[in-house]
């Protein structure tokens, strides 16, 4: 509870804040950056894009961010809390509560019903049947599925699967939402309609951090982060409004 | 997680894959079956064994004389050394063997018997006193023992066997029909029940006179053939071993075992020895079907290291929604657990249900443990053979194994 009371006596506490993060793989002379020396900090409420061509280290990035992997060295604070110092129950807690993710190719457990999907995080978070139902029938109502709860993701399509993958995302009322090239396997129709989900989960209050290619999607953040090789090479404000 | 989660999920892993659990289930279903059945058989062939045993008579000694194995010190005897009526007097005294209830002195001949032209040679033709039928657990079905008094008046009365009976007799009732043995009219007075066979030696092929008259009539008046002792009861046995032996060496001048003429036979050392090996036998059926049941639970470990293999991106998505290595590890063995319960109780059930026939000319009689054993055993197979498996799905890191295609 002593990560509480400090989140509590400094109210301006980064939601993300990642001090020279190295990830490497391999080692000696074959040994390769995915990020080297990140050093970002994201504010609560934010919406920043992620952007870079493949291989910058962008996915990298976020399975950083989404506790998913550990960083090499550096530090990296979630909500001010220092995650390298986290064991692994206390990881999956935090990947359970803090973060919501949303993954290219959706990850929904396949033969399973849209609403068990959506349960899942909060059957890991030990919450009660009845509860879990009511909270992941909101979720599913919040992207609008709610006609779509007793279906198998075989029986959605894409951008449906998606919106099922963002109410399992948001059903913990997590403080940040990392999506990873969610609109990457999604028709452009669909690529407004998650958009327009993701856009009003912000306005709700939730930290997004998007990574993407896309500028479209991009120009949805107010915030853009381009990476080169592991590195930050550029970070400003987007033009919104331009879209 | 709550295990009504745990059991849940473990279901729908099962149900997901039906003719590959079911195969699963089907290796210890066999293994949990053949313990529970081969340890049935084993047990009901001891407790055959047992019954023919205690068919002799559990509570008595058989002296014999002579002696069995190698003779040493093969000196020229003093004194002789045969069994005789005086002997057998002196094993009924009741100072110097308390726990002797009566003493049967028996000689026997092989003698031909003959009905109306119908002839039989009887197995063992036996003289004795009445207190053989006590002793040697051989009530009559019909008709009557001899008594005391036909031996002191050397009557010439017989109780036959069964298997003399219908060679003679057929379907007529042989109380109170005349026999001629050795030359001698016998009249029939009852009719022993019917003994079974132990081993190769036929127990209804018996005629039982009174001593004096086969002495008489047959054998003359030589040494026993034996002696038959019954002890008071089960627990006085071996006690009253040791009074007979005592007697028997103060009245034959044994002074060390190694000159003994006589050799005493143990019911009771004879049942605790053949229990002691079907005892063996059980076990060693028990372990055969042990080793099936092992190969039962390395199917489950083969079956889940394989849906852990196929699951590796459900493990990953799972673990990067907040689940716990003790989750993932749970749900795996709760799925492996299943497997073998539904295994171990179908199992039981086989095994009951195949106890019911007769295999191999043994009743199968079940063992109440080995049922608990097997089923407790079962539960435990999936633990231990599935706990591999899920460690190495609790062990995946959530990066790797959401990259897993």
């Amino acid at each position: 509870m002593s990560e509480q009371s400090r989140i509590a006596l400094e109210p301006r506490t980064p939601s993300i804040r990642l001090e020279n993060v190295f990830k490497t793989y391999g080692a000696g002379g074959t040994a390769v950056h995915a990020l080297a020396g990140v050093s970002l900090d994201v504010e609560p409420g934010e919406y920043v894009a992620v952007m870079g061509a493949s291989g910058s280290g962008k996915s990298t990035l976020m399975h950083v961010i989404g506790c998913l992997d550990a960083p090499t060295s550096g530090r990296y604070l979630l909500d001010g809390l220092d995650v390298g110092e986290l064991d692994d129950g206390d990881l999956a807690t935090v990947r359970g509560r803090k973060v919501g993710f949303v993954f290219q190719s959706f990850n929904l457990l396949p033969r399973t019903s849209a609403i068990a999907n959506v349960e899942l995080p909060l059957v890991y978070a030990g919450v009660g049947r009845a509860e879990r139902r009511a909270r992941a029938e909101a979720a599913l109502d919040a992207v609008g599925l709610a006609d779509r709860r007793e279906h198998r993701p075989s029986e959605l399509s894409g951008g449906q699967q998606q919106r099922v993958a963002v109410a399992r995302a948001l059903v913990t009322s997590p403080s940040l939402l990392l999506a990873d090239e969610p609109t990457g396997n999604l028709d452009s129709h669909a690529t407004v309609e998650l958009l327009r989900v993701v856009d009003a989960l912000n306005e709700a209050g939730h930290t997004v951090v998007v990574v993407t290619h896309e500028d479209d999607v991009a120009r949805h953040a107010r915030r853009i982060v381009r990476l080169v090789d592991g590195a930050v090479v550029e970070d400003r404000p987007s033009e919104q409004g331009s879209a | 997680m709550r295990p009504s989660d745990v059991l849940r999920s473990a279901w729908r892993g099962v149900g997901a894959n039906p003719a590959r659990s079911a195969l699963t289930t089907l290796g210890v279903l066999i293994g949990v079956g053949a313990v529970i059945l081969l340890v049935a058989v084993g047990n009901g062939s001891g407790k055959q064994i047992q019954e023919n045993i205690e068919r002799l008579g559990t509570n008595s000694l058989t002296v014999f004389s002579g002696r069995f194995g190698p003779v040493q010190g093969a000196g020229p005897q003093s004194r002789d050394q045969s069994l005789t009526l005086p002997i057998a007097a002196a094993l009924a005294s009741r100072a110097g063997a308390p726990d002797v209830k009566s003493v049967s002195p028996e000689v026997t001949a092989q003698e031909t018997a003959t009905y109306e032209g119908t002839s039989h040679a009887i197995g063992q033709f036996v003289g004795t006193f009445p207190s053989y039928f006590e002793a040697s657990n051989s009530p009559v079905s019909r008709g009557t023992y001899f008594t005391d008094t036909d031996v002191e008046q050397d009557r010439n009365v017989v109780v036959i066997g069964q298997t003399v009976a219908e060679d003679l007799f057929g379907t007529v009732d042989p109380v109170n029909k005349r026999i001629v043995v050795g030359g001698t009219p016998f009249t029939v007075v009852g009719v022993l029940a019917n003994k079974g066979t132990s081993g190769f030696v036929d127990a209804n092929d018996v005629a039982v006179a009174p001593l004096t008259t086969v002495q008489q009539a047959l054998t003359g008046y030589g040494p026993l053939s034996s002696i038959l002792v019954e002890a008071t009861g089960p627990t006085t046995v071996t006690a009253a071993q040791s009074e007979v032996a005592a007697i028997l060496d103060r009245e034959l001048g044994v002074s060390s075992p190694s000159e003994a003429s006589y050799q005493i036979l143990n019911q009771a050392q004879l049942l605790s020895a053949s229990t002691s090996t079907t005892h063996t036998f059980t076990v060693l059926l028990g372990a055969v079907a042990a080793i099936s049941l092992l190969v039962g639970g390395i199917g489950i470990t083969n079956i889940m290291l394989v849906t852990v293999t196929e699951r590796t991106r459900e493990i990953g998505i799972r673990k990067a929604v907040g689940a716990r290595r003790g989750a993932i590890l749970g749900q795996f063995l709760a799925e492996a657990t299943t497997l073998s319960v539904a295994g171990g109780i179908l199992g039981v059930l086989a095994g009951v249900i195949g106890s019911r026939f007769t295999i191999i000319g043994v009743k199968p009689v079940l063992v109440p443990g080995s049922i608990l054993l097997a089923f407790v055993v079962s539960v435990a197979v999936g633990l231990f053979f599935g706990s591999y498996p899920a460690n190495r799905a609790a062990a995946l890191r959530p990066v790797d194994a959401l990259r897993y295609e």
